[in-house]
This record gives structure tokens, C-alpha cells and sequence, in this order.
């Protein structure tokens, strides 16, 4: 007898030692490690009004039938591209709106430090009209190789094409390059799938192409699963034929997956010199499409296919600086309902075939995040991640996590009809979430975004970084939605050195995208690529940017252009911008 | 075809020990879920789980009972837990620790010698109430498929059936949905967003693994009616409480069909407990089980 109480009481010890370590490992998993701004070497400062630039996002007004979730639906739109508009070797930045009768805008930077709009005389405010549709997104790349960087805008309604004129004046060409097509997409990216000197575009459809969100026919649009749905938009690729029209060869290429895709990149993972599609997608898993030397795509699996969560945006970064393109990829997470976390896959495609998923803890875990970019934003030679977060900022004191979850977890046939939904109202949904700005401290990434000065609470959507100042620094712009875009100036502490590359392509596309760089310094190599579009609704600077911590010696650049042809610089100048024209290569 | 010969295949079904059963149908769960969606979210999750469950259990008994006690019901505890339980990436000690949980409250919180929690209720409710920034529930998985849960229906219908068990699930189907009625009647919306959760997986799991549970229910069939009825009631209240945004109650809302058991369960066991003793005490007969 004495023996089983002393044994009820040992039980009884672990039970209570087991309660209490719970609430202590939870809150030790949730804290994220901290470092100081000497640690982090970099500070960012809200400059956008000081510059010039007062953009203001607005959602659109759907039709009524959607009322009861109508700010969930229109939650998107927000969304910045970065380009260099008038080649005058300044960064300008693009900005659209999602609502009837508000103009996108196009700030061109003055290179005196501010910047103003131009989008109207420009010809490329005015897009968002009834008929037509409104703005999710846009991207820049010259399809014409006439040095002139030109403009696709994706819609909830039809793309639209427009062409760079020069002189800061642009024409609508979508007739014309047979692209006027009604899609509600989410991204877009340029690249040059078949290697043959023409960007060739790629959109994702997110809604249905037959769904008019302004005229519905049927409120059964949503996904009808929160996992592996397949009744979304279908994606499009349009192959450039030369002549300024493009023609549709989604079927025969393979790519036109009809899950909710929200963000696309493209580069090439696998090293065998042709640019793959890697695509979030919401409700589903990513899906990378390996392209077959420019005939067909094969949808890899590559560890992503059982892995299912609400993928919002892919960025690409040499997270170790292993010279491979690893891949962040943006989910959901909120605090007692839903822990899907981000993905950081780091591309094992040579060894294994496969992707090998790493993000934890603060990584993984940052919100309902958005758009993220990987860039070194203090040049120590590591690349450091940008996260936006925060879906739908209403009511603080209403939250629609509970309503949502009441259908969350039902039959699909009960949630793809958006009337089933339970009304959110003025509810919130993650609002008012923080940013995060990770720094990669030699592959380790903690979180800085406190110190250095990140501390909006805007929902933040497209994520762009550039050097807006030509000082060898990245500057991060935010386009958020329903709010003011913001711009961080950046200022790092001296002693850092870098490198810049600005890329142009003779018997490659002109804007060079789709060219695979690798920067060898101090025993390491970072790769990036010239990327037609990255993120979520975004495009960086086309200039490749590489810190180099305190090395002062670059031993060799390696540039792998889209035609194929290698080309390596020897020794290049440190903390510069360096213009590189792809050779051409002598006739046989 | 005889008669007999058509009722043999039922007739076996009886000769079936229904933790036997139990335990089939969670297995086939797990292997058909993770085969289609992956549900698990890794095999490290089923092991951390799978294993504390069992060790516990073979440690306690031995150390309380002196004697190993069958693992059947610490298997279902693990595999609810690794099924049931969606933590932040990356951790394992969820699991590791919910089994310890599970498990050990079957040895501490006893009545006249009975538990008084569903183990796998238990350890969940305490996870997702002291730890609710790194761990919640299964929301939704299993593809939101319609055929997959049928099958699931099905299969489960059949065992709380031999389990003896089918009028607590019944009951608690049929309160879910006059409930819902009622709910849609007091904060609007759709009826159909009310009755859809009923629909998900983590319902399935509850109306058939917890629930149903026949160690952590009450001697009476009117008593259990009660009981699941209660349980629906409560839940819906904490339901009410979430449309109505009650800010104290907001760690409820994500799972209230379990919170709700972890708060009406071991309440009514005590009391049946208490009640049984009583009944003994005064040399009265109670409702034979």
C-alpha cells in the first residue's frame, strides 16, 4: 500500500512538473532572439513624404453579394515595382491601386533625392476602370529590346500591356500583342523561358478567368479546399513572338496549374541553365516547374507536394551562401488557431533532388505574412530577409479568426460559396501585425526590425528593395494596403564594402532577366538572378546588389547570361556599380 | 445464404473487443490521412507522441498498479495527439510533453478510482490554454474533402456502435445542430457557417475518439445523454461568447468542442462518482454500466 502512494506521488510530481513546464517551453518558443543595433549594422528611417511621395493604396468595392466578406476578398493590390523608366541610371518606382477611379502612380526619382509622379501625363495612372478592372500588380521588362523598359499590369480584370515610348510616355499595346484577356491575377514575371533573346510572360490567375467580381454570376468563386484546392484561376504563358504579339502556349508548354497561385519566380534551381517556375500558391502546395530546355515544363516534386499551407510569396536568396537560389515562401501563422509558418527551403535539387525545409521560430512564424525580399542590408556579405505582415486591419477589438474557423475546417462544397461565409463586419483579421527584418548573422536569421526601426503597423502587401540613392546601400519600399506606401532609407555603418551590377543583355533580352550571378569573395559565393518580378506583387531593382562585409577584393563575378554565354570578371573594383554588356559573340 | 451465414460477418464484428476496434479505426485514419494529406506534418511528431504515450502508460501502471496495463488506449491517446495537435514548426516537445500529460492524468486526476478526464481531452485543453502561443489545434486538414469524411463517418458510426456507444454521438450530432439553429437565430449569418464545422476533421476525431470515450463517461445511458447534450450546450455558449467577442473567453474559441468537454467531462464524472458512492453507501443498487 505504501508502495503505491509513494508511486501515486511520484506520478503525481512528474504531472505537475509536466503542467508547468508547458506554459515555460511555450513561452521561450515564442520569444525570438534579439540583437542590437550595433549587432544588426544598418538603421532604417521612414523617409516617403520627405521624398516626394504620398501614394495611397485603395481596395476595391466588389459587387454587393460579396458584402459579407468583401474586405477579405478585396485584401490584395497593394504592390510596388521597381525600374528604371527614362535609362537615366536612377531608380523609379511604379505603385498601383485597386479601386475604381484611383490612379497607379510612377515616381521617377530626380537623383537630387526626391521623386515625383509622372503616371498621368505618362499615360499610366488612369487603369483602373469599370469594364476594365482594377490593379493587382505590375512588372517592368523591355519586350521589344529597344532599351526602353516596358510595363505589364496585371488585374482583376484585363492585362494590360503598355509600351515605353521614351520620354517618359507610354502606349497601350495589349491589342495589338494579344494580350488583352481577362485574368484575376495575382503575379506576374518576365523571363525568357525558351532562351531565344524575347521575354516571355507568365500570369497567375488567382480567381477564376471567368468570374467578374464586379457582376457575379455565382457566389460559389472561393477555393473548395484550405489545402489542395485546384479551382482557381488557370496560370498563362504568353511566348513572345518577335513582332510584338504574344501567343498562348500554356497547354503545350505544361504550366497552366489551376491552383490559387499568388507569387511566381523564376530562375534556375536546378543549374542546367534554363529558367524553372517556382509558384506559392494559396490553399495549395508550391509547385516548382522544371523547364525542359525551353520544350515542355515538368511539375517537380521536390519535397513540396504533401506540404500544403496558404503560400503567399516566393523570394529567392543564397541563404548560406552556397551559390544555389534557396526559396522563402510566406504563410499564415496566429497565435492558438493556425501555426503553418514560412517556409525557408534550401535548394538540396543537386544532392537530393529535393528541398529542405529549415524555418523555425521566428522565421517561420512571423504573422499573416506577404511580401519578403532577401537582400544584404548591412553589405556583411549575408543576405537578410524582409517580411511583411498583417491581412486585415478593421476593429482591434473584432477578430475574425473565430468566424473564419467555423468554416475553416468544413467540407469544401461549404466554403467555395463566399455566401456561406459568416460576415466579418468591421472585424480584423492578423491586423496590425508587425514587419520583420531578419538578419542573417553568418546563416542564423534574428529578428532586428525594433531596432532598426521598423515599427508600422500598416498591412503590409509588396516588399521592393533598391539602391534609390545610387550609394550602394539597399532601401526598402513597402506598398500597403489601403494605406500609405512607405520608404525606408537605409544607412549602414561604415565599413562594409560592396559591389553592384547592372546587367545589359545584347543577343539575351535586353533588361538581362533570367542572367544567374555569382559573386566569389572571402571563400564564399552568393548567387542572385535578374528577376522579372519577386516577391508578392513586386520587382527589385534590376541591379544586383552584394555586400561583401570588410573584404576588399572580389576574386572573380560570374555571370551566366540568358543565351547561354559565361562570362567572368577577374578582380572587379569593390564598392561600385559596374555596367556589363553582354559580349557578343562573334559570327562563325 | 442462410440467415446466419449473412449476419456472421456482424456476428464476428462482436467478438471484437471494442478497444480493438477503436483502435483500427485510428490507425486507418492515419495511415489512409497521411498516405492523401500528409496530416502529420512529420514522423518525428508520431514518435515524440506515440512514445511518450506509451512509456507513460507502462511506467505509471507499473509504478501505481503494480502491474503493466494493456497499451491500446495509450496507442489512441498518441495518435490523437499527433493527429489533433498543430504546434509551431519545429517543435517536438508538444507532443513529447502532451503524452507525459495525457497519460499521467489518468493516475492523478482519479475519483474513487476512476479518471476523470479523456486523456487526450486533457492534455490538449492544458496544451492549448497554457502554451496557446505555440500550439493549436487541427483546423483544417484532411483536404476539406467530402468523400474522405464520409468514409471517416462511416467507419466511426459503425464502431461507437459496437462500442455501444452510438446514442452519445447521436446526441451530440443531433444538440450541434438545433444548437446551431439557435446560434444562427441569435447572431445571424448563415445556418450553413454554423453547421459547417461539424463537417471538419477535428469534429471527427472528437465525436468518435472523445467524446465517445466509455472510461471517461457516466454508468447511465440517460446520464451520457445528458452529458453529450451538456457538452454541445456549453460548447455552443462558448461559441455564442466568440460572435459576441467576449475578449475573456478568447482562448476557447479556437477548439470549442473540446474545451467544452474538458470543462462539462470530469465534472459530470465526479458527480456520477459521487452519486454511485452514495447510492453504495446507502445500500442502494446503481444502473449497472
Amino acid at each position: 500500500m505504501h508502495y503505491r502512494s509513494a508511486g501515486r506521488f511520484v506520478v503525481a510530481v512528474v504531472f505537475a512538473g509536466t503542467l508547468a513546464a508547458v506554459p515555460l517551453l511555450g513561452r521561450r518558443a515564442e520569444s525570438t532572439l534579439r540583437a542590437g543595433l550595433e549587432v544588426a549594422g544598418f538603421r532604417l528611417r521612414s523617409v516617403a513624404p520627405e521624398l516626394g511621395i504620398a501614394f495611397t493604396h485603395r481596395a476595391p468595392a466588389l459587387d454587393p453579394r460579396l458584402d459579407n466578406i468583401a474586405p477579405h476578398i478585396a485584401a490584395l493590390g497593394a504592390s510596388v515595382s521597381v525600374t528604371d523608366v527614362n535609362d537615366d541610371g536612377w531608380s523609379d518606382l511604379y505603385f498601383t491601386s485597386s479601386r475604381f477611379g484611383h490612379d497607379n502612380a510612377l515616381y521617377v526619382n530626380r537623383g537630387d533625392g526626391t521623386f515625383h509622379d509622372v503616371a498621368p501625363a505618362a499615360g499610366v495612372a488612369d487603369l483602373n476602370r469599370e469594364g476594365e478592372g482594377v490593379s493587382m500588380g505590375a512588372v517592368w521588362g523591355d519586350y521589344d529590346n529597344d532599351g526602353l523598359e516596358d510595363l505589364l499590369v496585371y488585374k482583376y480584370g484585363y492585362l494590360q500591356l503598355l509600351r515605353n515610348k521614351g520620354e517618359l510616355s507610354f502606349e497601350d499595346v495589349t491589342e495589338a500583342a494579344g494580350l488583352r484577356r481577362w485574368m484575376n491575377a495575382n503575379g506576374a514575371v518576365w523571363f525568357d523561358y525558351d532562351r531565344d533573346g524575347l521575354l516571355d510572360l507568365y500570369v497567375a490567375g488567382y480567381f477564376r478567368a471567368d468570374i467578374d467580381l464586379w457582376h457575379l454570376r455565382t457566389t460559389r468563386i472561393m477555393q473548395n479546399s484550405f489545402e489542395f484546392a485546384g479551382n482557381g484561376g488557370a496560370n498563362v504563358l504568353f511566348r513572345n513572338l518577335g513582332d510584338g504579339r504574344f501567343a498562348d502556349v500554356t497547354d503545350s508548354l505544361g504550366v497552366g496549374s489551376t491552383r490559387w497561385t499568388m507569387a511566381v519566380a523564376a530562375a534556375d534551381f536546378n543549374d542546367d541553365g534554363w529558367p524553372d517556375l517556382y509558384l506559392a500558391n494559396d490553399y495549395g502546395p508550391e509547385e516548382l516547374y522544371e523547364n525542359q530546355e525551353g520544350r515542355r515544363f515538368t511539375l517537380s516534386f521536390a519535397g513540396l507536394d504533401t506540404d500544403s499551407k496558404s503560400g503567399m510569396s516566393v523570394s529567392l536568396g543564397d541563404v548560406l551562401n552556397r551559390g544555389r537560389h534557396d526559396v522563402f515562401v510566406t504563410n499564415i501563422s496566429e497565435r492558438g488557431y493556425l501555426f503553418q509558418g514560412n517556409n525557408l527551403r534550401l535548394n538540396y535539387l543537386e544532392e537530393t533532388r529535393r528541398f529542405r525545409e529549415v524555418a523555425r521560430g521566428v522565421v517561420a512564424d512571423a504573422g499573416w505574412a506577404w511580401g519578403a525580399q532577401f537582400g544584404d542590408l548591412n553589405n556583411d556579405g549575408w543576405m537578410d530577409l524582409y517580411v511583411a505582415n498583417g491581412f486585415i486591419s478593421a476593429d482591434p477589438d473584432r477578430d475574425y479568426w473565430y468566424g473564419m474557423s467555423k468554416v475553416a475546417g468544413a467540407t469544401g462544397a461549404v466554403f467555395e460559396d463566399a455566401a456561406t461565409w459568416p460576415p466579418i463586419g468591421t472585424a480584423s483579421l492578423s491586423g496590425y501585425e508587425r514587419s520583420r527584418v531578419l538578419l542573417n548573422r553568418e546563416g542564423q536569421l534574428t529578428d532586428v526590425a525594433d531596432v532598426v526601426g521598423v515599427t508600422d503597423r500598416y498591412d503590409g502587401r509588396a516588399v521592393a528593395f533598391a539602391d534609390l540613392f545610387n550609394r550602394g546601400v539597399l532601401d526598402v519600399v513597402v506598398a500597403n494596403q489601403s494605406a500609405p506606401a512607405l520608404v525606408y532609407r537605409n544607412t549602414v555603418a561604415p565599413g562594409n564594402h560592396w559591389i553592384a551590377l547592372q546587367l545589359v543583355g545584347s543577343r539575351s533580352n535586353r533588361s538581362a532577366i533570367g542572367a544567374e550571378v555569382v559573386v566569389a569573395f572571402g571563400g564564399r559565393r552568393q548567387r542572385r538572378v535578374v528577376a522579372g518580378g519577386m516577391g508578392f506583387a513586386s520587382q527589385n531593382d534590376r541591379r544586383l546588389h552584394f555586400g561583401l562585409g570588410t573584404h576588399t577584393l572580389v576574386e572573380e563575378v560570374e555571370i551566366r547570361w540568358p543565351s547561354g554565354e559565361v562570362q567572368r570578371l577577374e578582380g572587379p573594383q569593390v564598392d561600385r556599380l559596374h555596367v556589363v554588356t553582354e559580349p557578343v559573340r562573334p559570327l562563325p | 445464404m442462410t440467415e446466419a451465414t449473412l449476419r456472421a460477418p456482424w456476428a464476428r464484428l462482436n467478438t471484437i473487443h471494442p478497444r480493438y476496434l477503436i483502435v483500427s479505426l485510428i490507425t486507418l485514419i492515419l495511415v489512409v490521412g497521411e498516405w492523401r494529406y500528409a496530416i502529420l506534418g512529420g514522423y518525428d511528431r508520431l514518435a515524440a507522441a506515440l512514445a511518450a504515450c506509451v512509456v507513460t502508460e507502462a511506467m505509471c501502471s507499473r509504478v501505481v498498479r503494480g502491474r503493466f496495463v494493456n497499451l491500446a488506449s495509450a496507442y489512441v491517446s498518441g495518435i490523437s495527439l499527433s493527429l489533433l495537435l498543430k504546434p509551431q514548426a519545429g517543435l517536438l516537445w508538444p507532443f513529447a510533453l502532451g503524452g507525459v500529460l495525457a497519460i499521467s492524468s489518468k493516475y492523478v486526476l482519479v475519483y474513487r478510482d476512476r479518471h476523470l478526464f479523456n486523456p487526450s481531452n486533457f492534455a490538449i485543453s492544458a496544451l492549448l490554454l497554457l502554451a496557446p502561443g505555440t500550439v493549436a489545434i487541427l483546423s483544417h486538414q484532411w483536404g476539406n474533402d467530402l468523400a474522405t469524411n464520409a468514409v471517416i463517418w462511416a467507419v466511426g458510426l459503425l464502431v461507437v456502435w459496437r462500442a455501444r456507444m452510438l446514442h452519445v454521438t447521436l446526441t451530440y450530432v443531433v444538440s450541434f445542430l438545433l444548437l446551431a439553429a439557435v446560434r444562427t437565430a441569435l447572431v445571424g449569418g448563415p445556418l450553413l457557417a454554423e453547421i459547417a464545422p461539424i463537417t471538419g476533421p477535428m469534429y471527427q476525431l472528437f465525436i468518435f475518439f472523445m467524446v465517445t470515450d466509455p472510461r471517461t463517461t457516466v454508468r447511465t445511458r440517460r446520464g451520457r445523454v445528458l452529458v453529450a447534450s451538456l457538452v454541445a450546450v456549453v460548447e455552443a455558449l462558448i461559441r455564442i461568447a466568440g460572435d459576441y467577442q467576449v475578449g475573456l473567453l478568447r482562448p476557447l474559441y479556437p477548439a470549442p468542442p473540446i474545451l467544452a468537454l474538458f470543462l462539462v467531462g470530469p465534472v459530470a464524472m465526479w458527480v456520477d462518482l459521487w452519486r454511485g458512492g452514495r447510492s453504495r453507501n446507502l445500500g442502494t443498487a446503481s444502473t449497472p454500466r
